[in-house]
């Protein structure tokens, strides 16, 4: 691997988001801004699930409770006091990221599948919440009118673009967080989490500090992406906000990309989505998360360690003849 | 007389109604090789546990180093100098040798001594590490290609990264044939000829014998015998716990 270190990295990652930017500019079709909205936005919520699930081992099913508090916490606030998204984003992220920190607090004494089940009941519990909270809409859901056009500086912006260039920011921050963590102290302490719990906290390592960091950072993101997507979407129901496809799709990508770097859920968020975008169009929607089963099925059978698994695995023996 | 650097004082551990550990006294000196013997189920790795704060104790205390440990979490113990190798070896299996050193220099040596100089001293230090132990050549190697007494060459490799003060091997022999146990010896000898206390946990008689300058035995989670090596196998009560009456 050709060593880049975390300046120059972000640098690139900034510099792929500005090309891919100015390519859907030129391009200025208004559907590829949608479609690819909703894949960045798995970019998004994949590579923030793989931080908890991937580098420390433990399976976050309530995804989609993250990403729905950041996209109520958005409701509220529209009806509350309304700002600008960039704001609303970053309320997403406190919001979530505390839930994160709640949340890890009160389960992390659970491991494997009883985790899992916490996580999902975490879920249920808010879903249960959001549908009995009126003033965010209840289970009517609420409805949020989206401006034609923005205007910034003198400039007028499509406003989809805008959406469209708040999630790429996203993805990019997000790709940057998780390489870096990758890389840092806190990446190795998470790996070891992975590994073993106990050699960890035998090693030093101060194991439920180190869990709580990934829950929150996790989660945080999670909200990240939900923040905008009352006004992607124009109407936000709970079923909507909690929708199983957001807990499947977010455990699924990594899966697919490969769980150990932060290549695996990019990958594995563009192939998926990609597909999943392209079934919505040719067949139905309803198809998406069968396609998700059958890819999960097929790659647990021919790469268990992902996309990126695979391709190492061939490397190595490449260079090993 | 210089104070202990471990003292165990008056330690019971139950799991339900079983008495695992009851009032454990053991105190243990500033650069002493201590052997620490039993039979199966006789509380020793328990006693490990409670010392290293993987088990929490129900009465009594542990002081080390002059302050007590107690109701102080595993890697906090860690971090005021007590190390441990497992029984059986848990290494960290995603990460090669040199990483799974990385990990003790990072979390205990850095919160202890702040933080080594680069990544460059890290890596020294690391192959440092595997070289006092003999497995420099195996440096970029996963812990899935090493044979069983690499495995706990590294363990104990490991708990020597995080400097420590005590160190306690549990078991680390068992299993291994006669020329792995003498390197085995010879690296826990060197260990404390550089200054470090040893408790060594084993049912290897002969290696216990040749390293311990003083022995403790336990039988059924009491201690009943503390002394000189020679003296404490001839005790009547140890040969009635390993032979039977």
């Amino acid at each position: 691997m050709i060593a880049v270190n975390t300046a120059k990295f972000s640098l690139i990652m900034i510099a792929a988001g500005a090309v891919v930017m100015a390519f859907a500019h030129w391009v200025h079709v208004d559907y590829l801004y949608f479609a690819s909205y909703t894949i960045l936005q798995f970019i998004v919520l994949a590579t923030a699930w793989n931080i908890l699930g991937g580098y420390c081992g433990y399976v976050n099913f309530g995804s989609a409770a993250f990403f729905a508090m950041g996209a109520y916490s958005s409701v509220f606030m529209h009806k509350f006091f309304p700002v600008p998204i960039p704001v609303l984003i970053v309320i997403g992220a406190l919001v979530s990221g505390t839930a994160g920190l709640g949340m890890g607090y009160l389960t992390l004494r659970l491991r494997g599948s009883f985790f899992a089940i916490a996580t999902l009941a975490l879920a249920v519990v808010l879903q249960t919440l959001v549908v009995n909270w009126d003033f965010v809409g209840g289970s009517r859901g609420a409805y949020i009118i989206r401006p034609e056009e923005l205007e910034f500086a003198g400039i007028t912006i499509n406003y989809i673009e805008y959406l469209f260039f708040l999630m790429l920011s996203l993805a990019v921050i997000a790709l940057i967080t998780a390489r870096t963590i990758e890389r840092s102290q806190l990446g190795f302490g998470f790996a070891t989490i992975r590994d073993d719990e106990l050699a960890a906290e035998a090693s030093g390592v101060p194991t439920l500090r180190v869990k709580l960091i990934a829950t929150t950072i996790s989660g945080a993101f999670m909200g990240m992406a939900g923040a905008p997507f009352p006004y992607y979407i124009g109407y936000l129901q709970p079923s909507s906000a909690f929708g199983l496809e957001y807990a499947v799709n977010s455990i699924a990508m990594p899966m697919i990309g490969g769980t150990t770097s932060w290549v695996g859920p990019l990958v594995g968020a563009i192939l998926l989505g990609s597909a999943q975008q392209y079934a919505t169009v040719t067949i139905s929607s309803a198809v998406n998360l069968l396609i998700v089963g059958l890819m999960l099925v097929g790659f647990v059978i021919i790469a268990p360690n992902g996309i990126v698994g695979l391709v190492q695995e061939r490397l190595r023996a490449w260079r090993k003849p | 007389m210089t104070a202990p650097l471990l003292h165990v004082d008056n330690i019971s551990k139950r799991f339900g109604g079983f008495v695992a550990l009851d009032g454990i006294e053991l105190e243990v000196m500033p650069g002493e090789r201590l052997g620490l013997i039993g039979p199966n189920g006789s509380g020793k790795s328990t006693l490990v546990n409670c010392i290293c704060g993987t088990l929490q104790n129900e009465t009594g205390n542990v002081r080390f180093d002059g302050s007590d440990l107690n109701g102080l979490a595993a890697h906090q113990r860690t971090h005021r100098g007590v190390a441990r190798s497992f029984q059986l070896p848990r290494p960290f299996h995603s990460m090669n040798l040199v990483d799974n050193l990385r990990v003790p220099l990072l979390y205990t040596v850095h919160a202890r001594i702040g933080p080594l100089r680069s990544t460059g001293d890290l890596d020294a230090r690391c192959l440092e590490l595997l070289e006092m132990v003999g497995l420099a050549a195996k440096a970029k190697h996963m812990p899935r290609d090493l044979t069983q007494v690499e495995m706990r060459k590294l363990e104990l490799a490991r708990a020597v990264a995080a400097e420590p003060k005590l160190l306690i091997a549990d078991e680390a022999m068992a299993g291994l044939s006669h020329s792995e146990i003498d390197d085995i010896l010879k690296l826990l000898m060197r260990l404390n000829e550089r200054g470090i206390t040893i408790i060594m946990i084993e049912h290897i008689m002969s290696a216990v014998m040749s390293f311990s300058q003083r022995l403790a035995v336990l039988v059924s989670g009491k201690k009943v015998a503390d002394g000189l090596p020679q003296d404490v196998v001839r005790d009547e009560q140890v040969v009635r716990a390993y032979l039977g009456q």
